[in-house]
């Protein structure tokens, strides 16, 4: 319950700044839905969470938001094809079990999705691993191997790959680090290596179901 | 000396039953989904709080199988128990009465004020018995709406209710879309299973058997208690889990340290089930009991809908907060998840949480912080929305 308490705003304000007025949003893993909150009170989205804790749920309840309580890795197969305007999956997508049908699913739900996360390529991780041969601990991926939440890491340039591969049209990449106010800072120079969060922006409007 | 209960801040205090009747001429009868119909209807109803200038802060709540109008409250100071859902109802408690006004109503075919079987049939001068007309959730529902006309409110804040009274405020976003703003469905699901069904049936058994119960025709007679308080004993099974059998009674004797050999009820589970057998006898009809069985093994919401509950939810414009519970196993969480996604299928705004207890589906009746938290943020934002 304390990730939910101090759910970092990694990304928010790069989140916050692409999302239209109006829009239709799904937060996938919306946590205590603070994300969703602020694009209501800024953006005056039409806000719908996904959360696996029931206290998450809860905490969505008491902002206002809809909310509901369940897995993402089975949990999308309801929604109808580009019924949102955006899916966010913010530091989400490395904690799915199967995260190539939730992207599936994402891609045939949305017309846009943001996903962002941890980026495994980043010097601090490749530094880690190589000078002390332990799996990365920072403060981008702040756990033991053994209660890791995160179960498939990746860096940006596999993203890059995965999106090639699969034909999913990308609009737009804006890898960041952040600093210590949560403001993120773009790192368009050799993101793959100096950037610690891959962002990408990406189109689902042709991706229907068959 | 301790104070009464009714003197309680947090209590409704004093309440009294109230009566409405109507489908009398000029008035149209009720007509059923049966096609038969019901004329005069009576309905017992009681309402807390009260309803605000814009009469935008009325709340219907239904009750289950067994329930009666009496949600909250006392009804003299002798009364030793409070309404079924008196946790639930009162100053500051999750449904609020100092914000909301609350109205809770007895169902058609109960036996509790409302017309139902034991009621005397206008046409023969005695009690209706088996004439009376099958009930269905849907009939219950098109009753309570003359109800909420003759108070004139033209949309209610929220429908809510658990387990039978869930499946109505299901029915209640369906039937009346633009006259709820939101329902609560608590350990409910769009149609009892196949086990649920079974469960109700050898209930039903249990009073046909007994000798007294004569086709229903009993009034003038004996009641089948025995039969009425065995269909009690196996519906009380289903309404706990194992786990809290276990912990409430465990394998513990009643009044024995050692076991006696012989046919005697000594299992504490057993004087336990018993009992409430015996409790339930002096308030519930056992006609009443079959027809409110049969409501709830006959509900299907998406049998009005070619069999498809997308369908059914299509052209509703509530907003729903739907809560089950892990360790109901009458009405599983699946059941309140197929609901829940239906209306996602359809882009309604729906919240739905898993409430993690070993209380079985009689949790709602419970207190627990969660239920009231969520329920009660629920209804707060919802009052916002009701009144912008």
């Amino acid at each position: 319950m304390e990730d939910l308490q101090s759910f970092l705003r990694i990304g928010y304000d790069l989140i916050i700044n692409e999302i239209p007025e109006h829009a239709r949003v799904l937060d996938l893993g919306c946590g205590n839905g603070k994300l969703l909150e602020e694009l209501q009170t800024t953006r005056k989205i039409d806000g719908y969470g996904v959360e696996i804790s029931a206290e998450g749920v809860s905490m969505c309840l008491e902002k206002g938001l809809y909310c509901y309580q369940g897995d993402i890795d089975d949990g999308l197969a309801d929604y109808r094809d580009n019924s949102f305007d955006y899916v966010i999956l913010n530091q989400t997508l490395q904690h799915t079990k199967r995260p190539r049908f939730v992207l599936q699913e994402i891609m045939r739900i949305c017309r846009n999705t943001i996903i962002s996360f941890p980026n495994f390529g980043h010097y601090t991780m490749r530094l880690q691993l190589l000078l002390k041969g332990r799996m990365p601990k920072n403060s981008l991926l702040p756990y033991d191997w053994f209660n890791s939440p995160n179960i498939h890491l990746f860096t940006i340039e596999d993203f890059q790959d995965y999106c090639r591969i699969h034909s999913y049209p990308v609009k737009q990449e804006m890898h960041f680090s952040v600093n210590s106010n949560s403001i993120s800072q773009i790192r368009n120079f050799r993101p793959n290596f100096l950037a610690e969060f891959g962002f990408f922006i990406l189109d689902g409007e042709k991706f229907v179901s068959k | 000396m301790n104070s009464h209960p009714v003197d309680d801040p947090q209590s409704v205090g004093l309440v009294k039953t109230k009566y409405y009747t109507f489908g009398s001429p000029p008035d149209y009868p009720l007509v059923m989904k049966s096609g038969r119909t019901l004329a005069p209807v009576t309905l017992a109803y009681e309402t807390y709080g009260s309803l605000n200038e814009s009469k935008t802060n009325a709340i219907l709540v239904l009750h289950a199988l067994s329930g009666t109008a009496h949600a909250a409250g006392y009804h003299s100071l002798d009364d030793p128990h409070p309404g079924w859902w008196d946790i639930y109802i009162g100053p500051g408690k999750v449904f609020d009465t100092s914000k909301y006004f609350v109205i809770c109503s007895n169902v058609i075919g109960g036996c509790n004020g409302s017309t139902g079987p034991s009621s005397i049939n206008p046409e023969t001068g005695i009690e209706y018995g088996l004439e009376f007309p099958i009930v269905t959730i849907q009939d219950m529902v098109n009753a309570q709406w003359h109800l909420i006309q003759h108070l004139e409110i033209p949309k209610l804040l929220a429908v809510t209710g658990g387990s039978m009274g869930g499946m109505q405020a299901l029915q209640w976003a369906i039937s009346y879309p633009e006259m709820v703003k939101s329902s609560i469905v608590i350990a409910a699901a769009s149609s009892i299973s196949a086990q649920g069904i079974a469960f109700n049936e050898v209930g039903r058994q249990a009073i046909y058997r007994d000798p007294n119960w004569n086709n229903g025709d009993y009034y003038r007679t004996s009641v089948p208690g025995n039969g009425l308080a065995l269909a009690r004993m196996i519906a009380h099974i289903t309404y706990l889990s194992e786990k809290l059998m276990h912990e409430k009674f465990g394998r513990r004797l009643q009044d024995t340290e050692l076991y006696s050999f012989d046919f005697q009820s000594e299992f504490m589970v057993e004087s336990y089930l018993y009992h409430q057998g015996i409790k339930f006898v002096t308030r519930f009809d056992a006609n009443s009991y079959l027809y409110m069985t049969k409501a709830i093994d006959y509900y299907d919401i998406k049998s009005d809908y070619d069999d498809n509950l997308l369908l059914a939810f299509e052209s509703t414009s509530s907003d729903f907060l739907v809560i089950s519970f892990t360790s109901d196993w009458l009405y599983p969480s699946i059941q309140s998840r197929e609901i829940v996604n239906a209306l996602r299928a359809n882009g309604k705004n729906v919240v739905y949480t898993e409430i993690e207890t070993d209380r079985g589906h009689d949790a709602f009746l419970l207190p627990d912080d969660r239920l009231e938290r969520n329920i009660s943020n629920f209804l707060k934002s919802q009052f916002r929305k009701m009144i912008s």
